[in-house]
């Protein structure tokens, strides 16, 4: 056992436990909270498994981006605590599908992978920017472009219905709105 | 000075397993959308968690380059996940996904 086996077990039990409680927690901005942790542990992994670019990465986007989205829409939903409330009544057979997945594949990994060493070389930002800019450009426009639309899509979908009749036309239903129905409204 | 700095591979993958089974039992379990969505989020870092691992044993770039891949989707899939949880509190004022059963079979 290296070093870094040392260093990944600590961060790798401090993850799984948090990820645990992040499923099991009955408050839901302690799962918020919880789900930070996992997320910089997982970064921590990546620092120790080389890939530091990543790691930086993941704190920015997912510590620093996407858990504010999380606790914005936490605050702006209404999130009753207690057990009835966040669990539905499948939670043991959900608990057994996921020690079924978990027993498979830590059957698999052991069947696969067990005792396999990694050599850890650090890889360089720089080498991350030419391989995502020489040989997966392509890609990384694709994904740029479905940001973008995710982005639009986000604001259409959230925003506050503004229409010119006024927000009572905007509660009909949509399937008892008849057509042509503003145009009969008019004088 | 600096010799090999090995780990065993079987380690990163249970962690990226423990991860990956609690998030399907956050998916499965939980009533409330936005904890269902972190459960998502728990998935999808399992993943990255695996392809990291495998690109450091083959000696291979493109895994970490998918991995960012991952973590762009992730980050469009969670935008328009929480507007959709938005826009069904504002209609239903609840975000139980149990009560939202109205393209349901």
């Amino acid at each position: 056992m290296s070093a870094e086996d040392w260093a990944f077990i600590v961060v790798g039990v401090v993850g799984s436990i948090a990820a645990i409680r992040l499923v099991t927690s009955q408050n839901v901005v302690h799962a918020a909270l919880y789900l930070v942790v996992t997320l910089a542990m997982v970064g921590a992994t990546y620092l120790i498994a080389a890939a530091e670019f990543l790691a930086w990465v993941q704190v920015l986007i997912y510590v620093g981006a996407i858990v504010v989205l999380l606790l914005f829409s936490l605050m702006l939903t209404r999130a009753p605590i207690g057990r009835e409330t966040l669990d539905n009544q499948q939670r043991f057979v959900a608990a057994l599908v996921g020690a079924g997945v978990l027993a498979g594949l830590v059957f698999l990994i052991q069947d696969q992978f067990s005792g396999v060493k990694v050599n850890l070389n650090a890889t360089r930002t720089a080498d991350v920017g030419t391989s995502l800019f020489r040989d997966f450009v392509l890609p990384f426009e694709v994904v740029s472009v479905l940001l973008l639309a995710a982005l639009v899509g986000a604001i259409v979908i959230a925003r506050k219905e503004e229409t010119p009749g006024g927000p009572a036309e905007s509660r009909v239903p949509l399937l008892g709105r008849k057509e042509g129905a503003r145009r009969e409204a008019l004088p | 000075m600096m010799g090999a700095a090995t780990i065993h591979l079987p380690l990163l993958l249970f962690f990226g397993a423990v991860l990956f089974s609690c998030g399907v039992y956050g998916v499965l379990a939980r009533r409330n959308a936005v904890l269902v969505l972190m459960s998502i989020e728990l998935m999808l870092n399992a993943v990255n968690v695996n392809l990291v691992a495998f690109s450091a044993r083959l000696h291979e770039i493109t895994g970490q380059i998918f991995a960012l891949f991952v973590i762009t989707v992730a980050a469009g899939e969670i935008g328009i996940g929480l507007a959709i949880v938005i826009l069904i509190y504002r209609n239903r004022e609840s975000i139980n996904v149990d009560d939202v059963n109205l393209m349901k079979w």
